[in-house]
């Protein structure tokens, strides 16, 4: 397994079912009354959020007590260091000193994940970075999907909404494409990346052309935060033309499914009750986040890479 | 012949076949008589087989005992890997799914096994069951026990006492993942 995990570029389409089916494996442990396993007892993770969170923090705080690990939790806000001033590489040599194993980093400059992992001895994973990635996001809606199609094969996904500025977007359009799935990316021209054919994809700005032929339909949050809003006239006309409303949803085929990486802008991007559509798996979603981060964390951190297996390995003990 | 399989694995050098199917079938049946035998009937019994090899093992050990007893026995499977005591010292393994049928507080729990030697997977496998629960008892059924432990356990059920040095490997091979039943020693180079 990788050491760090930065980009969905890292990831090999074996690699993503290795990783999927640990989590497939590993989910039970949710059901039952012991929730814990011994995995990764000793070891200590540490989540560096520079930019808000909630379900991905929680997610990576329960997977690694789930697997035993101790966790910190670090939080750029009024009450760390980072308000007196210490920059990030003093931060990431402070946790360095203090002999952490892993550190899952979300920072709002593209790139800084990469930039820690040159800085640290330990595990890097990205959880979220900027508008470039956010892997552990695009693995657990992979699984999610996986669920629902067992096979990417033929499967076509519309990406929908803010593509531009959404690590979300590239993440999850990176991985599909990997597991042989057909992505179009919808959206209007200004939030549709120059590039984004040479992300594998076909790009389409009319949600109602795309919205009867696709098997899923993943909506993305406008980002409020990154100033989405001042690319297009209005939130009401985006809502119009590229939201999901029960008119919409209607048009699915049968089986199709909607999704969203949360948190929703409900009546913007996806309207309050087509969010709570049968066809809708969005609590799912981050019920899997949990599974998916234990298996990473296992695979990551829970053995040795270097040591060849011994000889005796058939006769098990 | 299946015996292709471990041509493709350089560290195993087949030294002899110690079991063949029929054999290793004769001491599944005598070992699921004795189970019968030892816990005075099938209640409150689980047969729980550790992953790989294990597994298939349990279910026939259980198929067995419901033939000749004309019960329903429920069978199940384990996985230890992250359980284990070298899990840091490893490259990470993959991970299958355990199923234990039901709820296992109260009951007796076999746990089967292909091969017995350090003891550890055992020692991984008693971890894992207490936390789903707290069974009455916990007995242990191998098909081979090779010797060299190293904890203090013991099996309750043995198929073949099998003498090995400790340079040596032993493989079991089952119908369900190997295509065929034997045991085979390799190995010492």
């Amino acid at each position: 397994m990788i050491k760090h995990l930065l980009s969905m570029d890292q990831l090999a389409a074996e690699d993503i079912v290795q990783i999927l089916d640990t989590a497939e494996s590993l989910r039970h442990v949710t059901d039952r009354p012991i929730k814990k396993l011994p995995t990764l007892r000793g070891r200590t993770v540490c989540n560096l959020f520079y930019e808000a969170s909630t379900r991905t923090r929680i997610s990576f705080e329960l997977a690694a007590k789930r697997l035993s690990a101790d966790v910190i939790n670090f939080s750029a806000d009024g009450k760390s260091s980072v308000s007196k001033g210490e920059s990030f590489k003093d931060t990431a040599w402070t946790l360095e000193a203090m002999g952490v194993d892993a550190i899952v980093v979300r920072h709002s400059a593209s790139g800084a994940p990469a930039q820690l992992s040159h800085w640290v001895k330990a595990s890097v994973i990205n959880a979220g970075d900027g508008s470039h990635e956010h892997p552990t996001q695009a693995l657990l809606d992979l699984f999610s999907i996986r669920e629902h199609f067992k096979d990417f094969t033929g499967l076509h996904v519309a990406i929908v909404g803010d593509i531009l500025q959404s690590r979300v977007a590239r993440s999850l359009t990176k991985g599909l494409v990997t597991m042989g799935a057909e992505v179009t990316l919808v959206g209007p021209p200004t939030l549709i990346p120059r590039d984004a054919s040479a992300w594998g994809a076909k790009t389409s700005y009319s949600l109602d052309d795309v919205i009867g032929e696709v098997d899923v339909a993943y909506m993305l949050r406008v980002q409020r935060e990154r100033e989405a809003e001042q690319r297009f006239p209005s939130l009401r006309e985006f809502a119009a033309i590229w939201g999901l409303d029960a008119r919409r949803a209607a048009k699915m085929k049968s089986d199709a499914l909607i999704m969203h990486p949360g948190p929703m802008n409900r009546g913007v991007e996806i309207a309050a009750d087509v969010s709570e559509l049968p066809r809708s798996i969005i609590l799912e979603q981050v019920a899997n986040g949990l599974a998916v981060r234990m298996s990473l964390l296992y695979l990551m951190l829970g053995g040795r890479d270097d040591s060849a297996d011994s000889p005796n390995e058939g006769s098990k003990s | 012949m299946p015996e292709a399989r471990f041509v493709t694995d350089p560290q195993f050098e087949l030294k002899a076949r110690v079991m063949e199917a029929p054999e290793v079938r004769r001491a599944l049946v005598r070992i699921s008589h004795e189970i019968v035998e030892k816990n005075k009937g099938t209640e409150d019994l689980v047969i729980v087989g550790i992953r790989t090899r294990g597994a298939p093992l349990a279910d026939r050990i259980a198929g067995f005992i419901a033939g000749f007893e004309g019960v329903d026995l429920p069978s199940g499977a384990l996985d230890v890997t992250l359980y284990r005591d070298d899990v840091a010292l490893k490259s990470p393994r993959s991970v299958e799914a355990t199923t234990v049928p039901g709820d296992i507080d109260g009951r007796v729990v076999v746990l089967v096994d292909d091969v017995l030697y350090t003891g550890r997977t055992i020692r991984a496998a008693f971890d894992a069951l207490l936390d789903l629960g707290r069974p009455k008892a916990i007995r242990l059924a191998v098909l081979v026990d090779r010797g060299h432990r190293e904890l203090p356990i013991r099996a309750d059920f043995v198929g073949k006492n099998l003498p090995t040095s400790s340079g040596e490997v032993v493989k079991v091979l089952v119908e369900e993942i190997d295509g065929e039943d034997a045991v085979l020693i390799g190995g010492d180079e």
